[in-house]
Parts: structure tokens; C-alpha cells; sequence
């Protein structure tokens, strides 16, 4: 197995390579290092020194991609793009274009998204796990029917709309929580509540029809009718055997968003005011902060190759034929 | 079963009981300690990117800086039009004018006879600054803070960490040490560039300091600006400093009363230039250390930021004097008492409207602005259009406070472009009346009834009220595009737009040389589908000449650069003016401040010989009748060239509540927070009343809960007491 982590972690350079390359294509097809440069130092009195002064601080004035100018490997090396990209592999991020060092950043704003990415993905699990093996109990009845009507309506509503209804309802008309902000500690539990169950409410449409569908389908194998033949109980059955071997595409889906449960909602975060790193990647994006977006989506695709390393591990765990090599 | 129904509704009775004994309120989004508690709960959408006062200009960061920085000089909290007095300074400081030789010049004196001012400036004795481990010395007279080795940074990790605090008197030094700082290398101050023109050396200081940068030792990295002389500024005693400027430059006043000019000790920049507190982001730009009457204690700018009484602050006192209407306002109660009123403001981060303006209904925002979604709950017009709160707002004591900006959002016409600015006299010509035509055909009038809910009044001018220079009623409106009529202006009919159109060469829209219908191109930053009105309404307004606009959206760094080659038609732009004068209005039309050639702040690339010569006369001028006389003409000048499509003022409307006293608007002067005053107790009051939790819901939603298990309950049993074959 360990061979074969390894072997996967290589294959993940030149993919890391390739986000990085494409991310700052991306970005600098919209953005020039002279408007960086004008949004940080402002709009008003901005001289043309000013701003070349700025770009020669942070290494903007070098060539994008090929130094013409520069001599043999001099050619590559001496450009943004390998300057900004190289450090990253070694975890500097270096500073963002206000001056403060995004590691920092990022580490302070871990936290809050863990908050409340972490209770959505474990309770949020739970329920649609509970809830979609409920239909396929009652599957063919009203239960199972108004259940899957009830899915898709939740899945047709867009997740603003779950966002607002429920700081109206919840905090606004009947005043059970704030309706937005952020705590420590255990002061921080009355701002997750609404937010949580909102992220919960807002996937289940989606994760329960999934679910029943898995479940439903192993319904159908063989070694379910061996188990009732063999006289067992539908429960037994189904929270005993079915639902062990519905684990491997249930994982496929889980394991793989567990490492960006880090990188936080865009969304829940900015309507919260939850200071996590989505709301800090909207606010990198608005303010053309360049260091920041490279390292967030660099962030990003690295935590999502760990998932999915994470997810052909666990395989290994569900399902004993599974062998990594 | 039904013992259990019954246990679990006695549990949901006894926890809803309990809970509504606690005078706490559910949702209240701040610590029960602080119930009470002389604190302004404010708000913030946008983080603000530095503190260091060289560096911050934006509005949200000056809403802090304004309130820890003290310049020399501030504006009147009460007096309109805008009246500068002392801050730190004894007395406003007398500029004396000399000429090229050195020799002293009368007051009178001819602009073009001064070579150089010079301001001197006392500062009062006794101020302090707030208590900062900069200034810390150990026993033997070291500084306990300016050499952090790695142990004693390891437990540093935000500026409230450090053990230790102290303070020093205020000196003319530190406010010649901040002149100095707008040269530093390693910072980039906006305003650098302006003031390079005008304080004398400074742009050789900038060279010079540039070159001790680069032969400094590469384990110093503090550079001792104290070292190196700059010859626009002098220390004259312990706390007299002058500063001396190339000609007469009567504005430059106003820029004392900005922080830029506020006093920075040596000690703080010597102390944040260590590298390990850089590493962890404790620098000057997050860190301020001022003297005025607050300090910031906390500074989370994702969240929250928190500002508290500095206690070394200086004794001031709430202005005695001010407009008639303040006494009847309330504003002079507070008369003589020593300022600030209000211990601690606690700013909250809020990116979104919603939650805003739900937390302010709420009463845990003191004031909030007004969004356009939330403009008629809040807002309704009566009489003459005046503008007031609802009866729900009234009925929660919110009360409106409107005031009109020093500021004018525009419709720019370029004029290197042929067809709009005209490459010869004939298309120069023939372009004048295709702007003046446009000018009557946008209804400015409808735009903010429409767009901006009333909040604006229409431009005549590029000046806004309230600015010396700015005429109300019939001599100030434009000629051009209103009649005066009974007692109020009219614009003109699309009839003389129409005319003008025909006499500029497209009759009905067409092109009297080609026979092609004229197309004009308005170029936007445009986003939102409010703003896909707005561009419907703007070629509705065109249509009306049978002109067909062609909108170029683009996005903001596209648009900028547009504008800077000057490749833009038509588009629109706005100004926040700096000071409370006409030159920094009229400065936007004046031709060497063309953006096209030399990088300037006039958009519109317009250049009129007599308009710049007047400009230059009148910016030096004091105000009195000769610079109105001349202002006249110059704004008379701009009407007929039509650069503009002058557009309007807008206006802010403010919402506070019952318990926030002393406000009195405004967006030139921004250090008010010291003036403020709340009524903690009665907030307390209304917060409980108006959150109390409400209880049914639990209920109901229980109740629903229960309903919907005993089906599945029953089905369930029934599927477990099934049998496959059931015996005949």
C-alpha cells in the first residue's frame, strides 16, 4: 500500500503543476499585473511610479511565463510564474498583496470552517444515511413516495433561498439564535446552529435520493434473497447487509470531501459572517489578490488528491477482495 | 406510549419555561457581560487592507484610522460649511509666503511672486499617546520590545500579548517623522506623488532614502528616517515643526487634518520592523498607535474589530457652538463635556445586506445605512418630497438622518473622441451641441427617482452643496438644460435637444453627411440586473433623440484602462472630494490633468485654455467675492462645453436608533465617533422587548414531528408483524 501512496503522491506533481499553470493563465488573462497593482494602492492619485514600484516589491515586473531576456533555464525561472509557483510546493505561500502572510491566514481560518463544515458532513451523513434507508424500508409505499417528492422539492430550491428563509424564520420572527456572527469556544454554538442545519437541509435532497438509489439497488442482489430466504427480519436485512455493502459507493462520495471540508462554504460563510477560508477566497477574488487565490486553489487540488488517496484507502477497509499495490 | 407523549411534552414545557426566565435574549450575538454596557455596536463590510496612516486612504479604513490618529488640525464637528480648527495643534497654523531668494512676502502677495510656503506648526504640550509596548524600557533605560529574540516571540502571537505597556509625551518630531514616512520605500503612500510636487525635497528624499535601503545591513531592517534630513520639514523646538512647500497652496491646510499627517513615534516604527513580528503579521498597518481618543484592542478584520477608550487621551471637549438648528436638534446638550462619550465600539463584520439590516431591526446595530431591498421598510417620502421613516420604523424610535455628499457621479463625455470631443473647430463645434443635446435628454430627475429612491439632487454644476463656490436656486442652475420656471428649475424640452441635435448635424439622429443613424457607445463596469435597468433606462433616455446607444460592458480593470488611453466614448464616473473645496472639483476638468498623456484625474480629457487659466488663478485664492466671481465663470465655461453630463449629488440617509445621540452626518470629517453618545440602558430595554423567543414554533414543529412517526411507527409494525404465506 505504501508504494502505491507514493506512486500516487508523484502522479500528483504534474497535476498540481497543471492547476497552477491553468489558475494563473486564468488570472492573468483578466487581470494584469498593473491592475493588481492599481486596486491595492487605490484609485485615486495613483501615479504610473507608484505602480512600478509596487510590481518590482512583489516581483510583478518579471515576465508571465518566457524571459526573453534571460538566458538558458534563466528563461523559465526568471518569470511570475515559476517565482510565485515553486515556493508553493514547499508550503510558503508567502504574503498576500495587503502584506500578511497567508499561511497564517489560513491556519486562523481553518477553524470556523471546520465548525461548520465538520457537523454538516457528520450529521448531515447520519440523517441521509437514516432517512434514505427509511424509504427503501417502506420503499413502494406513501412513505417512500411523499419521501422522494419531499427530495426533489428540496433538491429544486436554490441554497440562497434555504439561507434566507431560515435567518428570517429562525433568528428573525422567533428570535432563537443570531442571525449571523461567529464565537469561540462553546460561545460559538448558538452562530453554528442555523448554519449547520442549513447546510444539512440544503444537501439532503440530493444525498437521500443518492442513497435510496444504492440501497435499492442492492435490494435486488442475490445475496439479499439468500438472507431472506434464510428467514431474517426486512431490518436485519437491511441495517445488517445492505447497508454494509452500500458502503463502498457511499464512501467513494464521502471520503473524497472530507479533506476540503477545510477550504469552507462560499456561501453559508459570507451570509453567516463565519470567518473561514471560503469567505477569505471571495474576498481574495474581489480584491485580485493574486497570492491568495494561487494558494487557495492550490490548496484546494491538493486536498482533493488526498481524498481521493484517502478514498482507494478505504476501500481497502469495506471491502477486504480490494488490494493496493 | 402515552407515558412517553406525556414526558416528552412536560420536557418541551419545562425547557421553554426555562428558558424564558433568562433575561438574555437567545439571539443576541454578543457576550451577556457586555448587557448594558456604555459600548457602539457598529459594522463593517469590507476589511480594510491598512492602518498605517501613510498608506490608508479608502473610507473604510479611515472609519478607524480617523479615530486613533490625531493630525494637527480637524474639521468643526457642528459648523457648515466646514470650518478647520485645532487638533493637536495650538492654533491653525499662519502660512508665510517667501519668494525664490528666501525674502518674506506679504500676505497679499501674487501667487506667481511666491516660490515657497512655509507652515508652523505648534503642537499642544501634555499629549500622550496610548499605552504600546513600543515604548516599554527596562530598569537600565533599555527598550524592553525593539530586540525580540525567537524565545520571547514564541509566546507573541497578537499585539495584546506583550506583558507590558507605557506611553510618551506627543512631540513635533513624531509628526516630522510621518512627513517623512510618505518617501519610505517600503511603503506606498497615495498621496506620495501630489506631495512630492509640493513639500519641498521631498522627491530627492525619496532617492535618498531609496539608496540607504539599498546599502542597508541585511540584519538592519530599521530604517532610521531620524538619520536622514528632509529639507521641506524642520524641527524647530520640542513642539514646533514646520513644513515648507513649493508656491502658495492654500488647500494644503486641509491635508493637516487628514492622517497622513498624524504623528508616528520612531519607537513604533523601530519596534514592528522586526522580522519575527512581521512573520506574524504584527505590523504598523495592523497595529496603530496613536494619540486620539481611541484604540484599537482588537483586530480581527473577518470578524470583528474593537476600539477602546485610549486613557491617555488629551482633553477635549464637545464643541459649545454650532448651527442654529443643532440646539433644537439636541446637538448642544452636550455642551463643554469632555469627549469621548462612549468606552468601547465594537465593529462587526457583515458582508451581507440581509443579516444587516436584520440585526439593526433587532437594535443590535446602533445605525445602518439604507440598501435599496430595504429603502421603502424604511422610507417613505411626504409633502415636498421629504423624506421620512415609516410608521414601523417610528414606532421602534428609528429616526432618518439625511445629509448630501461631497461627492458627484457623472456621465463623461471624451473628448479625444471624434464624434462626442471633436478632432478640429467644426467637429469641436458640431460635438459641443451633441453633448448639450444629450445633457437635456438624461433625465436626471427621473434616474434618482427611479435608481436611487429620491437620494440625490441633480448636478448643475461638477461642485456639490455645501462647497464654497456652489450656487443654490436660479443662479445656479445650468443654462443649458433648464429654465428657471416659477420658483424651480425645468430642464428643457426635447424639442431644443432636438434642435441642438439638428444643428450638430444629425437631424432626428441621423447623420446629415453619411445618412446613418447615429450610434454612440456607453461603456459600464455593469454587473447586477438592477444595473441591466439602469443601461435599459440609459438608451430609452438616448432613443428619445433617436440616438442608439451601444453599451460596451466590460469589467472594472478593462473599463480603468479605457479610460487611462482614453479609448472610452461615454461612460460613467464619480468623485469623493478630499476637502471641502471648489479646487478639488474643478481640478477634474482641468486640462494638465488629462488622464491620456499624463496620468491625471480628468477623465474626460478636457482642456479649455481660459478654464485652465482661471483654475490656476482660483485655486490659490482664499475664498471671498473675487474667487466666487471667478468660479461663476469657470463653471459657466463648463456648462456651455458640456464635458459632463453633470449628473447628480448624492445623498446619505442614515437610520439610528432612539438610544444613539449627538450625530450629525457628514463625509468630510471623519474622526465623529469621539462625539457620539449612547443610552445603553434604554437599548438594553428595547432589546428585550423586542426579542423576546417565540415559543409556539417549538411546538408545532414537535408536534408535526410525532404526527408524522406514528404512521411510520404503525407501518412499520405491521411490516414486522406481516407473514409471506398467510394460511387459508
Amino acid at each position: 500500500m505504501l508504494s502505491y501512496i507514493i506512486r500516487r503522491l508523484f502522479y500528483a506533481v504534474p497535476i498540481l503543476i497543471g492547476v497552477n499553470l491553468l489558475t494563473f493563465t486564468l488570472f492573468f488573462v483578466v487581470n494584469t499585473p498593473d491592475d493588481m497593482a492599481r486596486m491595492q494602492l487605490g484609485i485615486k492619485y495613483v501615479t504610473p511610479e507608484a505602480i512600478e514600484k509596487w510590481k518590482v516589491e512583489r516581483g510583478y515586473d518579471k515576465p508571465l511565463l518566457f524571459n526573453s531576456e534571460a538566458e538558458k533555464l534563466g528563461k523559465l525561472t526568471n518569470t511570475i510564474f515559476f517565482e510565485k509557483s515553486i515556493s508553493m510546493f514547499v508550503f510558503e505561500f508567502g504574503r498576500s498583496d495587503d502584506g500578511r502572510d497567508i499561511a497564517r491566514e489560513i491556519k486562523s481560518r481553518m477553524m470556523p470552517s471546520l465548525a461548520i463544515a465538520l457537523p454538516v458532513f457528520v450529521v448531515g451523513l447520519l440523517v441521509y444515511i437514516t432517512f434514505a434507508l427509511l424509504m427503501v424500508f417502506f420503499r413502494a409505499t406513501y412513505i417512500d413516495f411523499w419521501g422522494v417528492v419531499l427530495c426533489v422539492a428540496l433538491m429544486s430550491i436554490s441554497s440562497l433561498f434555504y439561507i434566507i428563509v431560515g435567518q428570517f424564520l429562525v433568528s428573525k420572527l422567533w428570535h432563537w439564535v443570531p442571525i449571523s456572527g461567529y464565537g469561540t469556544g462553546l460561545d460559538a454554538t448558538k452562530f453554528l446552529v442555523l448554519p449547520v442545519l442549513i447546510g444539512i437541509i440544503t444537501s439532503a435532497g440530493s444525498h437521500i435520493r443518492w442513497y435510496r438509489t444504492i440501497f435499492l439497488e442492492e435490494m435486488n442482489k442475490e445475496y439479499v434473497r439468500t438472507a431472506r430466504a434464510k428467514g431474517l427480519s426486512e431490518r436485519i436485512v437491511l441495517f445488517r447487509h445492505v447497508l454494509k455493502n452500500a458502503l463502498i459507493p457511499i464512501l467513494t462520495g464521502a471520503v473524497v470531501v472530507v479533506p476540503l471540508l477545510f477550504l469552507g462554504s462560499l456561501l453559508v460563510e459570507s451570509f453567516f459572517g463565519i470567518p473561514g477560508l471560503g469567505s477569505y477566497t471571495i474576498d481574495a477574488i474581489n480584491s485580485q489578490d493574486f497570492a491568495i487565490v494561487r494558494a487557495m486553489v492550490f490548496l484546494g487540488s491538493m486536498l482533493y488528491i488526498v481524498g481521493l488517496i484517502l478514498t482507494d484507502i478505504s476501500y481497502t477497509f469495506v471491502d477486504p477482495r480490494i488490494r493496493l499495490t | 406510549m402515552k407515558i412517553s407523549l406525556i414526558k416528552f411534552w412536560l420536557l418541551i414545557a419545562i425547557i421553554v419555561q426555562l428558558a424564558a426566565c433568562g433575561e438574555y435574549s437567545w439571539n443576541n450575538p454578543y457576550a451577556a457581560s457586555d448587557a448594558g454596557k456604555n459600548i457602539l455596536y457598529s459594522v463593517f463590510s469590507e476589511r480594510p487592507k491598512h492602518l498605517d496612516p501613510v498608506q490608508s486612504y479608502s473610507s473604510n479604513e479611515i472609519q478607524f484610522t480617523a479615530q486613533i490618529y490625531e493630525p494637527p488640525l480637524q474639521y468643526h464637528y457642528l459648523k457648515r460649511p466646514f470650518v478647520l480648527i485645532p487638533a493637536t495643534a495650538e492654533k491653525i497654523p499662519v502660512v508665510k509666503y517667501f519668494d525664490a531668494e528666501g525674502n518674506q512676502l506679504p500676505d497679499e502677495a501674487h501667487s506667481d511672486d511666491i516660490a515657497y510656503s512655509i507652515y508652523e506648526i505648534s503642537i499642544k504640550p501634555g499629549i500622550s499617546f496610548q499605552p504600546h509596548p513600543a515604548f516599554v524600557m527596562d530598569e537600565q533605560g533599555n527598550w524592553l520590545y525593539h530586540v525580540l529574540s525567537e524565545d520571547a516571540l514564541t509566546s507573541i502571537f497578537k499585539l495584546s500579548d506583550f506583558s507590558y505597556a507605557d506611553t510618551r509625551e506627543l512631540e513635533a518630531e513624531d509628526y516630522v517623522y510621518q512627513v517623512k514616512r510618505l518617501a519610505h520605500p517600503r511603503l506606498h503612500s497615495p498621496i506620495y506623488g501630489l506631495m512630492a510636487d509640493y513639500i519641498v525635497g521631498l522627491k530627492d528624499y525619496a532617492v535618498k532614502l531609496k539608496h540607504a535601503e539599498q546599502n542597508r545591513p541585511e540584519d538592519e531592517t530599521y530604517l532610521d528616517l531620524r538619520k536622514y534630513q528632509l529639507e521641506g520639514i524642520q524641527l524647530i523646538d520640542k513642539y514646533t515643526y514646520s513644513i515648507k512647500i513649493h508656491g502658495k497652496y492654500p488647500q494644503f491646510l486641509y491635508w493637516l487634518a487628514m492622517p497622513f499627517f498624524a504623528p508616528i513615534p520612531w519607537e513604533a516604527d523601530r519596534f514592528y520592523s522586526q522580522p519575527g513580528l512581521v512573520q506574524k503579521n504584527i505590523t504598523l498597518d495592523w497595529y496603530p498607535v496613536g494619540t486620539g481618543p481611541y484604540m484599537l484592542t482588537e483586530n480581527d478584520p473577518n470578524l470583528r474589530m474593537v476600539l477602546e477608550k485610549n486613557p491617555n487621551f488629551r482633553d477635549e471637549y464637545y464643541p459649545a457652538n454650532g448651527m442654529s438648528e443643532d440646539e433644537k436638534n439636541g446637538l448642544l446638550e452636550d455642551a463643554g463635556k469632555k469627549l469621548p462619550f462612549i468606552d468601547k465600539v465594537v465593529y462587526t463584520r457583515e458582508k451581507e445586506s440581509i443579516p444587516r439590516w436584520n440585526k439593526f431591526l433587532q437594535g443590535y446595530y446602533d445605525a445602518t445605512g439604507i440598501g435599496s431591498d430595504s429603502f421603502d421598510q424604511a422610507v417613505q417620502l411626504v409633502g415636498q418630497g421629504e423624506a421620512t421613516v415609516t410608521r414601523e420604523m417610528e414606532e421602534q424610535g428609528i429616526r432618518l438622518e439625511t445629509t448630501v455628499a461631497v461627492s458627484t457621479y457623472y456621465m463623461g463625455f471624451n473628448m479625444l473622441d471624434p464624434v462626442v470631443g471633436g478632432r478640429d473647430d467644426r467637429e469641436r463645434e458640431s460635438a459641443r451641441k451633441l453633448r448639450q443635446a444629450i445633457s437635456i435628454a438624461v433625465d436626471y430627475e427621473e434616474f434618482i427617482s427611479i435608481f436611487a429612491n429620491g437620494r440625490g439632487i441633480p448636478a448643475q454644476s461638477p461642485i456639490s452643496p455645501g462647497i464654497f463656490g456652489y450656487r443654490d436656486g436660479r443662479a445656479g442652475i445650468n443654462p443649458i438644460v433648464y429654465d428657471w420656471i416659477g420658483d424651480q428649475p425645468q430642464r428643457k424640452s426635447i424639442k431644443a435637444a432636438k434642435a441642438l441635435l439638428a444643428e450638430a448635424g444629425y437631424p432626428n439622429g441621423i447623420d446629415r453627411k453619411t445618412g446613418a443613424p447615429l450610434i454612440l457607445y456607453f461603456d459600464v463596469t455593469a454587473r447586477s440586473s438592477e444595473d441591466r435597468s439602469k443601461l435599459d433606462w440609459m438608451r430609452k433616455q438616448f432613443q428619445k433623440l433617436n440616438i442608439q446607444l451601444v453599451v460596451r460592458s466590460t469589467d472594472y480593470n478593462r473599463f480603468q484602462d479605457k479610460i487611462r488611453k482614453g479609448n472610452a466614448q461615454i461612460f460613467e464616473w464619480g468623485w469623493n472630494a478630499d476637502y471641502p473645496d471648489p479646487e478639488n472639483f474643478l481640478f477634474l476638468l482641468y486640462g494638465p490633468q488629462r488622464k491620456v498623456g499624463n496620468s491625471g484625474e480628468n477623465a474626460v480629457n478636457y482642456n479649455n485654455n481660459e478654464y485652465n487659466q482661471l483654475f490656476e488663478k482660483m485655486k490659490n485664492m482664499e475664498n471671498g467675492s473675487e474667487r466666487q466671481l471667478i468660479i461663476d465663470r469657470m463653471v459657466e465655461i463648463l456648462r456651455y462645453d458640456a464635458p459632463w453630463l453633470w449628473g447628480y449629488h448624492p445623498k446619505d440617509y442614515g437610520l439610528y436608533h432612539s438610544w444613539y445621540q449627538n450625530v450629525k452626518p457628514n463625509r468630510i470629517s471623519n474622526n465623529n465617533l469621539k462625539y457620539f453618545k449612547i443610552d445603553a440602558n434604554l437599548r438594553e430595554a428595547k432589546r428585550q422587548e423586542w426579542n423576546r423567543p417565540v415559543f409556539w414554533p417549538i411546538a408545532l414543529i414537535s408536534f408535526i414531528l410525532v404526527i408524522s412517526i406514528i404512521p411510520a411507527v404503525r407501518a412499520f409494525r405491521r411490516h414486522e408483524s406481516s407473514v409471506a404465506i398467510r394460511a387459508v
